[in-house]
């Protein structure tokens, strides 16, 4: 049978894959305190500590902030950039986009440490508000990546036949394409949240004194007692954003269908 | 030449698009740009205990270079980048191939949807959880045990560079695998049914047709994975031990320990000024060597 092989070595891939996330509530559930097996009993209780626990509610609501601000704001950036690259021609365009979506490619600890230096030189305290800063800068780039694609299959003809019915470009932005793209927005919007919910680096060097859940959960490490705690917190993480990742994949999916594109995986 | 109106709608065009672009562009150059700029500003500054003093020098760069501690970690961290690249996108390479060729065209969404979906959670758990995995009384080693393949644990996995390799191999294969899958997509299968309508058997049609093609996938992959990872100190912390802390721990420890900014800055700019290098290297070497016809 053709590509047997192949299909056995993806399983094993997938396996691998999802071995860490699959362990997560398999000992988030077991009842004892040391991460090894043989499983010892079925117990609620660390699920049960996340619910009074207010330092860990603090890092919480710090970290619920910071991806619902940094989602809007790099979405809004995003439906800039691709807007502009791919409806206008203007000089220094490569460029200046090439700028734009250089965080993809850097090293996290680099965009970490020269936003650090310079909040320290301009004398800004660091913050929630510093870690956004971080967090726009790495999310923007995902957000054009999304945004662009729902704004390419964009038929042109459409919006001219707006205008030539006598509605204004801004009319015409409102009543014609933001529609049409609408769903790569709310897909944009729903992956920079996770991007953000998930991002360590940035948020380890520029938090400060307000932690974000992942530094929170850094820092437990140490305490070899808090780890049941920490694999309940994390499947708790792992679920929410699969779930988001799962809706912002059937968005970005009917954007695709409604705008008439071929279902190649949308990585074109 | 263009008449004046043509030129006009372009200009009028390029205003447009510039006015549009100017958000995230400013945001770009005011919080990327100017930010690296300032680190290199930085590296040539003197560190005055805990503040910066404006004495350009050279010293940082000369003790980034010359101190056998930095010299150590750089190349044990060229080492892991370059393994972790190679294991990376050779594992990826057969499930990009399998999703492209083998699977339906209407599944191959769900499919990249599921290889995504781990490299977006919980970065910091999923590194730990390799601790908790490969750990001498870890989930392998008493699973392993237990069901008594092995009488004594595996240690040479846990609190060395092994354990490094394998937990960023783990974390960046979706990075792998995106790029060369999109190359294969756009492959023209007539090709393919050409060669083997020539006599050519589907191997030596991979060899010949589809690997040559693949090529930009594969560089794709190489460097999204083998830049970011020089990066990374929470997996040597977590899971390297002594002998496996990286390059990026010392960035980490002069920043956010001991203090010293221009130290740290000149350590961050040699690495990436060393790892531009290694990827400058490895396209030129691509283009000589394995001129692919277009």
């Amino acid at each position: 049978m053709k590509g047997t092989g192949f299909r056995i070595y993806a399983w094993f891939y997938l396996l691998f894959l999802y071995a860490p996330i699959l362990l997560l509530p398999l000992f988030a559930f077991n009842d004892s305190v040391i991460v090894s097996f043989p499983l010892t009993g079925f117990t609620t209780e660390w699920f049960g500590q996340l619910l009074n626990n207010t330092s860990l509610h603090n890092a919480a609501i710090n970290s619920l902030i910071i991806a619902v601000t940094t989602s809007v704001v790099s979405t809004t950036l995003g439906i800039c950039a691709a807007r502009a690259s791919t409806r206008y021609n203007f000089p220094f365009k490569a460029p200046a986009m090439g700028l734009i979506m250089l965080p993809l490619v850097l090293p996290e600890i680099i965009l970490a440490v020269s936003l650090l230096v310079v909040l320290l030189a301009i004398g800004l305290p660091l913050s929630i508000f510093s870690v956004i800063l971080g967090h726009v800068l790495v999310c923007t780039p995902f957000a054009i990546a999304i945004l662009t694609s729902a704004f390419q299959s964009l038929d042109k003809s459409l919006e001219e036949a707006a205008i030539d019915l006598g509605e204004t470009e801004a009319s015409t932005f409102r009543l014609i394409v933001l529609p049409l793209v609408m769903p790569g927005i709310i897909s944009s919007l729903l992956i920079s949240f996770t991007i953000s919910l998930d991002e360590f680096i940035i948020s380890f060097f520029l938090s400060g004194t307000e932690p974000t859940l992942p530094v929170y959960i850094f820092g437990q490490f140490r305490f070899p007692e808090s780890v049941p705690v920490i694999l309940a917190l994390g499947t708790v993480l792992v679920i929410v954003s699969i779930a988001l990742l799962a809706v912002a994949e059937y968005y970005r999916r009917r954007g695709l269908a409604r705008l008439g594109a071929q279902g190649t995986g949308g990585f074109h | 030449m263009a008449s004046p109106g043509v030129d006009g709608a372009a200009r009028a065009e390029a205003r447009k698009g510039l006015t549009l672009l100017s958000p995230p562009l400013l945001y770009a150059l005011l919080l990327l740009l100017a930010p690296l700029g300032m680190v290199v500003v930085y590296s040539f500054l003197t560190d005055g205990y805990l503040v910066v003093e404006w004495d350009f020098t050279l010293e940082n760069y000369i003790e980034a270079w010359t101190k056998p501690m930095f010299q150590v970690l750089m190349m044990r961290s060229l080492l892991v980048s370059f393994l972790v690249t190679l294991a990376t996108v050779a594992l990826a390479y057969p499930i990009a191939y399998y999703v492209s060729f083998h699977v339906e065209p209407s599944k191959k969404s769900l499919w990249l949807f599921l290889i995504t979906i781990p490299f977006w959670t919980s970065y910091v758990i999923r590194v730990f959880l390799w601790r908790v995995i490969l750990g001498t009384d870890g989930v392998l080693n008493t699973g392993l045990m237990g069901i008594g393949l092995i009488d004594e644990p595996i240690t040479f996995l846990l609190y060395n560079i092994n354990a490094v390799v394998i937990t960023l191999a783990h974390a960046y294969a979706p990075f792998a695998i995106l790029p060369i899958f999109v190359v294969l997509e756009r492959i023209d299968r007539s090709l393919l049914e050409a060669g083997q309508d020539l006599g050519e058997s589907r191997f030596t049609t991979w060899v010949r047709v589809t690997l040559p093609l693949s090529v930009p996938g594969i560089c794709a992959a190489v460097l999204i994975v083998f830049i970011p990872t020089i990066g990374d100190f929470v997996t040597p912390e977590l899971v390297g031990g002594p002998g496996g802390l990286l390059i990026a721990n010392v960035i980490q420890t002069q920043y956010l320990s001991i203090g010293n900014y221009p130290l740290g800055s000149a350590v961050a700019i040699s690495a990436m000024l060393i790892v531009g290098l290694c990827s400058l290297l490895f396209l030129w070497l691509n283009r000589k060597y394995l001129r692919v016809g277009r």
